[in-house]
């Protein structure tokens, strides 16, 4: 069998991300790769530092979240960090604990403040 | 001025391994960290995570490598400078190195090795606009010596354990006049017998407890007079305050490593792959701070590049002499 793109991107969801100056940007995120925002974010180069790797220790990818897709429950570690970041809001999430997952396709997430 | 062999800036997991592969060719080295204990981000970020591709350790936690690695280098007696940040490398006319700290300790050697990871650990900073002009004057994101703050009015800001402790510290020592705690978030998420002790000490009247508000701004004439509090129904309270300190934890930053006439790409330093040395000569970068094609950022990368460093190190320092590669399985480990 001999595999196409259209077999890959199966397997991917449209990710909108709005950058610091506005701008937005349709990612391909794949969901069968372990990923989640900020490092799919990395791959596209766009400006999110994901300091400490994906440990929701830094929140140097904190997203505000724009669609009205449902996220799976914030865990502690997210919300402790969150609370020592700062242009919090009430739809701020960190984008390294977001998972690429079918649930999420469409999503629109906005970059906070550095 | 201290004199060493290798000047090693960064004391985490691969300047602490350089530290051995350095020792191995006899050769001295002598760390420099902007925090108070070696492990940089193993020990400031996360102690208590599991570490698992580190070959030959299916598991072990990043706090636990770092009192390995330790262990390891101890017989080549390892100098350190802690809790001062490297911020100028200057060059002798023998092309020798200078590096200063920010206190002022200087240190010399023919090689620097940069192993500074994400760089300088600094206090993150709540975006108020004229913060910094009062900077040492009235605010300030550590507390160095409790004794400052003696009949002062302190607003601290936060809500991890540092600003709990701080503000019991500063209560139950009877040190400051008045002690405002300020968070942006009704609940506390800092131990919970911290917690608990605040919560006691707002309800005993002995602090002032202002939740789901946050400092927005400053007032003062050359020094702090006044903290503008935004509570988020009841508005703008202003408060006369002695002192502002905000403690929402480390952040890290490139810092003035970006200064040293290195040559710079994504806020990494630039190496040539045969031995990690910078566009300057006697100054390698190794671990999360350097950047090359293919570069990955992980620990047992970082442990190759520093080996592979100071084998130019060595013909740097020595180069008349001979030098072959020796297994420590031959020759054991010959400490100084």
């Amino acid at each position: 069998m001999v595999l196409t793109d259209s077999d890959f991107m199966e397997n991917t969801i449209k990710v909108h991300i709005i950058d610091r100056e506005g701008e937005q940007h349709e990612l391909d995120a794949p969901t069968d790769m372990n990923m989640n925002i900020m490092e799919v974010c990395k791959s596209y180069e766009l400006p999110v530092e994901g300091t400490c790797g994906g440990m929701a220790l830094c929140a140097s990818c904190q997203v505000y979240l724009e669609s009205s897709h449902e996220l799976p429950e914030q865990s502690d570690a997210e919300l402790a960090m969150l609370d020592q970041a700062f242009h919090v809001k009430d739809n701020s999430r960190l984008g390294c604990q977001i998972r690429i997952t079918e649930e999420i396709d469409g999503i629109t997430l906005r970059l906070a403040p550095k | 001025m201290i004199q060493t062999d290798i000047i090693i800036i960064g004391a985490g997991p691969v300047g602490l391994f350089t530290v051995f592969e350095a020792g191995l060719l006899k050769l001295r080295c002598h760390l420099i960290d902007s925090l108070p204990v070696p492990g940089g981000q193993l020990t400031e970020i996360y102690p208590k995570k599991p570490i698992y591709d580190i070959p030959g350790f299916p598991i072990v936690n990043a706090g636990d490598l770092i009192d390995n690695l330790m262990k390891q280098i101890e017989v080549f007696k390892p100098q350190f400078t802690l809790g001062e940040s490297a911020v100028s490398l200057e060059e002798t006319p023998e092309n020798h190195f200078i590096v200063t700290t920010n206190k002022g300790t200087k240190h010399q050697a023919p090689v620097v090795i940069i192993a500074g990871g994400l760089g300088v650990f600094e206090p993150r900073k709540p975006p108020i606009e004229n913060l910094a002009d009062f900077e040492d004057k009235g605010v300030e994101y550590i507390i160095r010596d409790p004794k400052f703050y003696q009949d002062k009015r302190v607003v601290i800001s936060g809500g991890g354990d540092s600003a709990l402790d701080w503000t019991i510290y500063l209560v139950e020592n009877k040190i400051a006049s008045e002690v405002s705690l300020v968070h942006r978030r009704t609940s506390f998420r800092g131990h919970l017998d911290s917690v608990q002790k605040v919560m006691d000490m707002a309800n005993d009247g002995r602090i002032k407890l202002i939740t789901d508000a946050e400092v927005v701004g400053l007032s003062g004439n050359g020094k702090l007079h006044s903290v503008t509090i935004r509570h988020t129904t009841m508005g703008d309270i202003v408060k006369e305050a002695d002192h502002f300190v905000p403690l929402f934890g480390l952040t890290p930053s490139l810092g003035p490593i970006a200064d040293w006439g290195l040559e710079i790409e994504k806020n990494a330093v630039k190496v040539n792959t045969f031995d990690y040395s910078t566009n300057r000569k006697g100054v390698f970068a190794v671990g999360d701070i350097n950047t090359y094609p293919g570069k990955l950022k992980l620990i047992l990368c970082g442990f190759h590049e520093g080996t592979l460093a100071v084998q130019s190190a060595f013909a740097k320092i020595y180069p008349n002499k001979k030098n072959v590669l020796k297994y420590t399985t031959v020759n054991g480990v010959n400490g100084f």
